[in-house]
């Protein structure tokens, strides 16, 4: 939301900079199962407990640098989508603190600004905006992101009647039009044919070419390691491990059972949230 | 407003804590994003819709109508209120917009629970939004309402439209500020919504709306209940309409006594627009801070 700010590049010394500086940031869930006054009266009364707590994020330190891809793995449930939720300040550190330099923009997942009953065109600008774009800007690129999306004839349509490829590709292409400093993705480059899905790596390696800082979520590995130039593995709220990815991914299948990630990356095809639920 | 705040230094580098904004002023530095969800609450609530912004027009004229039959035709009103019908439709329109934003922002945060919990944006803009298109939804009334006035014969001067501005933005900043209060703790509870509800239908009996003010001050006049009853900021603006919209009129038209005790005790009243004021000012004050408070948690909470 911070157009205002300088953007990374033309700051001295782009490279060397940090970008996302997370500081031993613990995050704490109560998963409350009552939502109603009577609920929690009642409860009260009975002594029974109110909430469960579970740790998210249990003091996780981590760098990323300008122009660095860094990988977010780990089971699910282990706090890679709060971790980027906390980077991209929908969520806020109980204790420790996160900070952040230049324009972020997360893609926490496809589609979640997007209103069924808005057309494709409405739904860009809405879209843009929420990420942090100003009318000009998207006026600029309104044609290139709707050739990227390839649905140009469906443009005018509400997004309602769009298949749910047609939906995700147009999603993700006002995602990677905003042009960020620091671009937070979480499990979205399952989307779409295999074509799309080729374009849309390609138009990240474009980005990094660019010198654009990434955090990318994802159950699925092989792309990862391809991606990224440093791979965090997240276990159960903690960071244990965060270096080479080739490494990275062999500390995770070392603790997962044996396949179970494979699994893992056919459930989450679709583009689905991964972390537990916290509602 | 940050609470592990940066050093000097930090800041000088460019650093910020993400999710860390304008607070209350995000409405107006986000101002092409505020369009576009003022935009998206419209088209979503009349999609399908034939009618649609009509029924804006439709739901007044009928409250009106059926107000207008039973105490105006029925109890009589009428007979003893000049133009009672401005008297009444000029409250009509403070209840509704009333209503509306503290309605509509209640249920901003928790209606829009997708964007809230997945995608960063400043959240004030969702009660504003919300007030914005509350507002949108009042020029159609007012601008019945004013058209019904002039059939009467009312002629706008200086103080009416004084009198207007001040009652209009006493109302908004009030209701905004208590609409942000209720919105944040609606999140978290939301019993908040429907307990919001109660409080708009008591709020159209507890201000001189459907019935002249001089009947509340004939049964209560200098108790302590009338000074609650009259410094109400709602019982302020219904009065400072009534100046804007009726009375100006009404005291030209030969009123009864009673309506002349109305107009007199009602002319008083307006005059507590400063109260008015001051009470909206602190009201929005502390649900801007409430809000900010709790804004923190909304992700988590919904």
């Amino acid at each position: 939301m911070s157009t205002a700010l300088p953007s990374a590049a033309s700051l001295p010394d782009a490279d060397a900079r940090e970008m996302i500086r997370i500081e031993s940031v613990t995050k704490e869930f109560s998963l409350r199962h009552n939502h109603s006054l009577k609920e929690l009266a009642f409860a009260a009364l009975k002594g029974k407990k109110l909430s469960d707590s579970f740790m998210a994020l249990n003091g996780v330190d981590l760098t990323v640098s300008s122009g660095e891809t860094v990988g977010l793995i780990g089971l699910n449930g282990s706090g890679k989508s709060t971790l980027l939720k906390t980077i991209s300040g929908v969520l806020f550190p109980d204790s420790g603190r996160v900070l952040v330099r230049g324009r972020v923009a997360g893609l926490i997942e496809v589609g979640a600004g997007f209103h069924p009953d808005l057309s494709g065109r409405e739904n860009v600008y809405l879209n843009g905006a929420i990420l942090g774009m100003s009318r000009e800007q998207i006026d600029a690129c309104f044609d290139d992101i709707v050739a990227f999306s390839e649905i140009e004839k469906f443009i005018d349509t509400d997004v309602k009647y769009y298949s749910s490829g047609m939906f995700l590709r147009l999603a993700f292409s006002v995602a990677i039009h905003t042009d960020p400093d620091v671009f937070l993705v979480d499990e979205i480059l399952s989307v779409g044919d295999e074509p799309f899905q080729r374009k849309c790596i390609e138009r990240i390696r474009q980005m990094q070419a660019d010198g654009a800082t990434m955090v990318i979520v994802s159950h699925e590995l092989d792309m990862l390691q391809k991606l990224c130039s440093r791979i965090a593995v997240m276990q159960s709220g903690n960071l244990i491990f965060n270096g080479n990815p080739a490494e990275a991914i062999r500390v995770l299948r070392g603790d997962a059972q044996p396949g179970e990630h494979e699994d893992d990356a056919d459930e989450h095809h679709e583009g689905q949230p991964d972390d537990l639920d916290t509602d | 407003m940050s609470r592990t705040a940066l050093n000097r230094e930090e800041k000088k580098q460019g650093w910020r804590e993400p999710g860390d904004d304008a607070g209350w002023l995000n409405p107006v530095k986000e101002r092409f994003l505020l369009h576009l969800l003022v935009k998206k609450e419209l088209r979503v609530r009349y999609r399908g819709s034939v009618l649609g912004m009509a029924w804006s027009y439709v739901k007044p004229a009928a409250q009106f109508l059926v107000f207008f039959i039973a105490l105006g035709v029925f109890l009589q009103l009428n007979r003893s209120m000049p133009a009672y019908a401005v008297y009444l439709f000029s409250g009509i329109v403070v209840i509704n917009l009333f209503g509306e934003v503290f309605g509509n922002c209640t249920r901003s945060i928790s209606s829009n629970a997708p964007l809230v919990s997945k995608i960063y944006l400043p959240s004030e803009l969702f009660p504003w939004s919300s007030a914005v298109v509350a507002i949108i939804h009042f020029i159609p009334q007012l601008l019945v309402l004013t058209v019904g006035s002039l059939v009467f014969g009312w002629r706008p001067g200086l103080t009416e439209a004084a009198s207007f501005a001040a009652g209009f933005t006493i109302l908004v900043i009030f209701t905004v500020g208590l609409g942000m209060l209720a919105a944040a703790l609606n999140a978290a509870f939301r019993d908040v919504e429907n307990f919001v509800d109660l409080i708009i239908m008591i709020a159209t009996w507890a201000s001189p709306i459907l019935y002249p003010v001089s009947l509340v001050h004939k049964e209560m006049g200098g108790s302590v209940l009338w000074s609650l009853y009259a410094h109400n900021p709602l019982t302020i603006v219904v009065e400072l309409f009534h100046s804007a919209f009726w009375r100006g009129y009404a005291r030209t038209a030969h009123p009864s006594e009673q309506a002349q005790a109305a107009i007199d005790i009602g002319s008083s009243v307006a005059g507590l627009w400063w109260f008015g004021l001051l009470t909206a000012i602190a009201t929005f004050i502390v649900g801007a801070l409430v809000f900010d408070r709790a804004k923190r948690s909304f992700a988590q909470e919904l």
